[in-house]
């Protein structure tokens, strides 16, 4: 019986088991000059991992009584979370090592971190649910404040720290009330106690609170705020890592909740995500108008873009969670492709951020300003681009749950926040000549932007088969 | 063949259109205008092997949606054949003419490239009309509409420096559109009643529309008068018939090839041919053809009246075809088709030549068009001087009274008179052109004489150097001479002799006695009872809807008006060579004898004067009731709609609201961390209030 668990979150195992490992052993053999050698071997085990999970076969599998459920949702994340954490590693090893940031426990810690994501995506117990939520988020503390000599990364990780600290306490919270009330803490059992729209004051008010908590950890409004501070003050490479494989874990335990846990009371809970949806949408859109710092602006991007993830969620039908990992999968890939551009900006090898010293990128370097142009269109969500379908799904989803007002309001929403994404556009083709950047010299970087640039291209034609297994993904979580 | 005579021209007009840089622009100008040779003499052949009867050849499947299915097709009949000789030797001759005219144009810069464009322009030209002329059904012939629409545009405003030239496109294109409007809506009607757009079911049709009702706007109306009107004013947009004549002066901004091609020989004749081609349609609809021969009429008498007094040798031209068309479309109004036919035919012929000799006297001018700058012309350029005279005899209708000898306008022209007397029994239509033929030949006279007569006027240098046009100039205008002189004679018996011969020309099969019947039952049912009536309808559908008349065009069984033209009184026959010779002699008068009188008349009568000068003020009464009121309209919705309302609205919410909220959120993000919880929980707090008092209450 223990065997037969134990094979089903192999995955897992082998990463952690890994993890600690290397670091015993980095430890007591030559430290941080094995940092290279580390990110490297761990990118590849997250390729290897993803290409097994990819690869292994369909069903659903139970493991430890419902506590961690294998199915076709779980493996899509997963794979998403495995690759983007992969490419964000190699992105920034080149970076790190120049600023003598290239500590052998960062690939390590981004590696725990990863485990508590696939735990996350396949929790099926509250008590599961709260140890991935919190293996992935102490490590991610740790890698914000990876500068221990710079003021910003401490103040970003230690604000990243006590928030999330409040929203683990207001997650728990929740989640006591929600056993308090159903008497169990696995979904399967909730879902019996919640069921057929009968439901108590107290098991809802669990329920808001669990959401909330979650909110906290995609970024919703308003519970984005800790956001565009750590952003900001986390090294660029950091910050790639927290835009992109977290809000994959975050927006799949959330959809794993809110189906698994609480799908039978979806008309409760829809109005509260729609909410936030549009609250996040909106906030986004015009508040990162005011950013003239392209990691800040990108939190802001973020958290619009999270509104519009959530309107795939709001919608509760397999259909909106089709929408949601599609969404989910192209913000990811257009977010690679844009920090492998931010990670580039430097000047005399010192980062630079400022939006500003864009300009007139296009006269230096063209291949890198088109393929910026095409990424900025494709978050903007311009036809015929990638990004357009993403924003399509979402609001279709919404449209066919009967949340018309919804998408009207997305729709107002992206056009606002086109205005900023282009704004840089602008600087990059016709703003005012100004100290140059350097010229990216990591071809890894360029290879991943231009390699998100092309896609961004390229998917038009079928979104690379996407469409599909999201839908079958999907399928397995709503039934 | 008749494919080749269609797609040539298209095929020139891309080879120099889009490839004159790789062949060099004389080639251009070789190959577009080898094509249309090669199309004229073709179209010589059908037109002279042609029996009369009517094919149909299909190019390919076009549209296909819904029960609207229609094939690109061509429908040879002898209206067809005329057309097409008409239109490929009046531009292959135009093309070779352009050669001269257009070498040195002094509107463009040194070293500018031109030519081709224009060869292009003159090519695809040729290829929509021709689409427009063999066209078996009714959107083609819209899609030719409109591509001729489309070069005319482009060639009055081949000049696009000049701001004249430009107005005059715009004006020119506005202007047809609103005949155009009338045409789409013609068609939407006949595909509305019919289901169909081809012209074979449409014919087949046109009996059972004369007893239908349509209601249309605020009343109810008879369905094939209805459509026939809609569809005349598509043609009076095109022909330039009065109220929507006012673009074909202005379009003389055009080169003069352009002129003669499109503004005299061909494109403004397509009102002419829709209406001829249409006359199974319009044989059912009696108001309509009374209306169709007011309109002509009215248009021969008005334009001929500004002739008179026009300054510009191309503008008297112009209003000369204006009121030639209305001839035209008399003849087609009263039913004679064919005679309708045989004066396009002619006039194609003289007016393409009047125009390409005024265009030889303008090459020789130095550009200049004043004819009051003209004079004496006679001897500097001889040649010119013969064919301007050739095509004035043969306007003003020189010839024989009472025998077929004669120039080509004499016959066709006498033809139209002959036929408006009987038609209209001696009433308006007929008197109108009898005056308007006085006019005609007073304007060509006068032409003449201040041109080539009389002493030299205007810039001295310029008539000093005034010279003769060179030889690929000259051609056309030999060749369209030969057209000028004689063909009138030819043609004449089988356009408006005997009965019969007319019918076997055009492959009209004699009346059919059920058809007689049938038509006399739909006469009868307005007095019969209701079930009579109704009999009366089936049967006449029954009939009609199996087959549509055969020939090229159709003339009911009551219609005899060819055959009374011929017994018509002999003063009617000579009466307009009798206005020919009064007009001719009032110029003479006017302009050899006495040309000081001309200035005293004009002083004398001066407000008589001004208001034919000014063209009885059409574009100023135009300018005071449609353009003022639509550009108030424009401008109203332009700053106030667009620019206050909508503008001004989403400035607003992109300069004033948004910026706000966004510095409300910069400000809120204080970097604070008891800000940020305080943030959360008030979040939370929002949250659960919202769900105890919405969802959790329930």
């Amino acid at each position: 019986m223990l065997q037969a668990d134990l094979n089903i979150i192999a995955p897992e195992i082998i990463l952690s088991v890994y993890a600690m490992l290397a670091l015993i052993f980095a430890v007591y053999t030559k430290k941080d000059a094995l940092a290279g050698l580390l990110i490297w071997t761990t990118a590849a085990l997250f390729t290897g991992l993803a290409i097994w999970i990819g690869m292994s076969g369909s069903g659903e599998n139970i493991a430890f009584d419902g506590m961690f459920v294998d199915d076709g949702f779980a493996r899509f994340a997963k794979v998403v979370i495995l690759l983007s954490a992969a490419a964000i590693l190699l992105m920034g090893k080149d970076y790190m090592e120049r600023r003598n940031m290239a500590r052998f426990e960062y690939p390590l810690l981004v590696a725990l971190s990863v485990v508590g994501m696939m735990v996350m995506v396949s929790a099926g117990d509250l008590m599961s649910l709260y140890m991935g939520l919190e293996l992935q988020s102490l490590a991610l503390y740790v890698v914000a404040s990876m500068r221990r000599d710079s003021i910003k990364s401490t103040e970003a990780g230690l604000k990243y720290f006590v928030l999330g600290a409040l929203s683990s306490g207001i997650l728990l919270y929740g989640a006591s009330l929600v056993y308090g009330y159903a008497g169990t803490t696995g979904f399967a059992g909730i879902v019996m106690a919640a069921g057929n729209g009968q439901v108590s004051l107290g098991m809802l008010f669990g329920l808001v609170f669990v959401i909330s908590g979650l909110a906290f950890k995609v970024s919703a409004v308003p519970f984005h705020m800790w956001t565009p501070d750590v952003y900001e003050g986390a090294p660029s490479p950091i910050t790639a890592f927290f835009a992109t494989a977290p809000k994959v874990a975050a927006m799949g335990l959330f959809a794993r909740v809110l189906f698994d846990a609480f799908g039978g009371v979806i008309g409760d809970w829809q109005q509260i995500i729609a909410l936030l949806s549009v609250l996040s949408m909106f906030l986004g859109a015009i508040a990162a108008i005011g950013q003239t710092d392209i990691k800040r602006l990108m939190a802001y991007s973020s958290i619009a873009h999270m509104g519009f993830a959530l309107m795939g969620l709001a919608a509760g039908t397999a259909f909106g969670v089709q929408a949601l990992l599609i969404y989910m999968t192209i913000y990811v890939t257009m977010n690679i492709g844009t920090f492998a551009f931010i990670i580039s900006m430097e000047k005399d090898g010192r980062p630079v951020t400022d939006i500003k010293s864009l300009s007139m990128l296009s006269k230096r370097e063209p291949g890198k300003a088109l393929a910026m142009l095409i990424l900025l269109f494709s978050l903007a969500g311009v036809p015929p681009l990638v990004g357009f379908f993403g924003k399509f799904y979402v609001l279709r989803a919404a449209y066919d749950a009967g949340l018309a007002w919804l998408a009207i309001a997305g729709v107002i929403a992206s056009v606002i926040g086109a205005f900023y994404y282009l704004r840089i556009v602008f600087y990059i083709y016709f703003g005012e000549e100004t100290d140059a950047l350097d010229k990216g010299k990591s071809p890894i970087l360029w290879g991943f932007l231009m390699a998100s640039a092309v896609i961004m291209l390229v998917g038009v034609v079928n979104l690379f088969g996407i469409e599909t297994i999201a839908a079958n993904a999907a399928a397995t979580l709503v039934n | 063949m008749v494919t080749i005579i269609l797609f040539a021209p298209l095929i020139g007009a891309l080879v120099a259109g889009f490839g004159w840089r790789f062949i060099g622009e004389t080639a251009a100008q070789w190959i577009t205008t080898g094509m249309l040779f090669l199309s004229a003499l073709l179209s010589w052949v059908v037109f002279l092997g042609h029996d009369g009867g009517t094919t149909h050849i299909v190019l390919m499947r076009w549209i296909e949606s819904g029960s609207l299915s229609t094939d690109w097709g061509i429908r040879l009949d002898r209206v067809t054949a005329t057309m097409l000789i008409v239109v490929t030797t009046v531009s292959a001759l135009v093309h070779l003419y352009s050669f001269g005219y257009m070498d040195k144009d002094p509107q463009w810069k040194e070293g500018e490239s031109y030519k081709p464009r224009f060869f292009a322009y003159l090519s695809f030209f040729t290829f929509s009309m021709l689409m427009l002329v063999t066209s078996d059904n009714l959107v083609q012939m819209f899609f030719g509409w409109e591509g001729v629409g489309v070069a005319s545009y482009l060639l009055i405003g081949f000049y696009y420096r000049k701001p004249s030239a430009n107005a005059a496109a715009i004006k020119a294109f506005v202007v047809n559109r609103v005949g155009d409007f009338g045409f789409a809506l013609g068609i939407f009607g006949l595909f509305y009643l019919t289901d169909s757009i081809k012209l074979d079911d449409v014919f087949a049709a046109a009996p059972e529309l004369a007893n239908t009702q349509l209601s249309f706007l605020w009343g109810e109306w008879n369905a094939a008068n209805l459509i026939a009107v809609l569809l005349f004013i598509g043609a009076m947009g095109k022909s330039a018939q009065l109220f929507l004549h006012t673009w074909l002066p202005d379009a003389m901004e055009g080169p003069t090839p352009v002129s003669a091609l499109i503004h005299a020989a061909t494109m403004v004749t397509a009102g002419v041919f829709l209406v001829i081609r249409m006359s199974p349609l319009i044989e059912y609809a009696p108001e309509a053809k009374q209306f169709i021969v007011f309109v002509g009429a009215s248009t021969a008498f008005f334009a001929a009246t500004v002739g008179l007094v026009q300054n510009d040798i191309k503008r008297v031209i112009a209003y000369s075809t204006c009121s030639q068309l209305g001839y035209m479309f008399v003849a087609a109004g009263v039913g004679v088709y064919s005679v309708a036919l045989f004066h396009l035919l002619t006039h194609a012929f003289f007016k393409a030549m009047l125009f390409l000799s005024a265009g030889s006297v303008i090459n020789a001018m130095h550009h200049e068009q004043d004819m009051r700058n003209y004079g004496n012309l006679r001897k500097k350029i001889p040649y010119t001087f013969w064919a301007m005279m050739i095509g004035t005899l043969a306007i003003t209708g020189v010839g024989i009274p009472l025998t077929t000898i004669g120039f080509a306008g004499f016959l066709s022209k006498d033809a139209v008179i002959e036929s408006a007397f009987a038609g209209t029994a001696g009433g308006y239509g007929f008197w109108m052109l009898v005056i308007a033929a006085m006019f005609t030949s007073f304007y060509s006279w006068r032409l003449m004489f201040m041109t080539f007569y009389g002493r030299a006027r205007g810039d001295k240098h310029t008539h000093d150097n005034a010279h003769e046009s060179p030889l690929v100039m000259l051609v056309p205008l030999g060749v369209l001479a030969l057209g000028a002189v004689f063909s009138g004679m030819i043609w004449y018996g089988s356009f408006f002799g005997d009965h019969n011969k007319v019918n076997a020309f055009f492959g009209i099969e004699a009346h059919v006695s059920s058809e007689e019947t049938a038509t006399d039952d739909t006469a009868n049912t307005g007095h019969g009872s209701a079930a009579e009536a109704e009999d009366a309808v089936a049967d006449t559908a029954g009939e009609h809807m199996a087959a549509a008349p055969v020939g090229a065009i159709y003339m009911g069984s009551e219609n005899n008006v060819m055959d009374e033209a011929h017994k018509a009184p002999v003063w009617v026959k000579i009466s307009p060579f009798i206005a020919m010779i009064i007009g001719f002699l009032f110029a003479y008068w006017f302009y050899i004898v006495n040309p000081a009188l001309p200035k005293a008349l004009a002083k004398h009568q001066r407000p008589m004067y001004l208001f034919l000068l000014n063209k009885w003020y059409f574009d100023e009464i135009y300018d005071y009731i449609f353009i003022r009121p639509a550009k108030a309209i424009g401008t109203f919705l332009w700053k106030r709609g667009d620019g206050k309302v909508i503008d001004g609205t989403l400035n607003g919410i992109a300069m004033g609201i948004i910026p706000f909220f966004t510095r409300l959120a910069g400000r809120m993000q204080t970097g604070y961390i008891f800000t940020y919880a305080l943030a959360t929980v008030i979040g939370i707090t929002v949250l659960i209030t919202w769900m105890t008092l919405t969802g959790g209450a329930q």
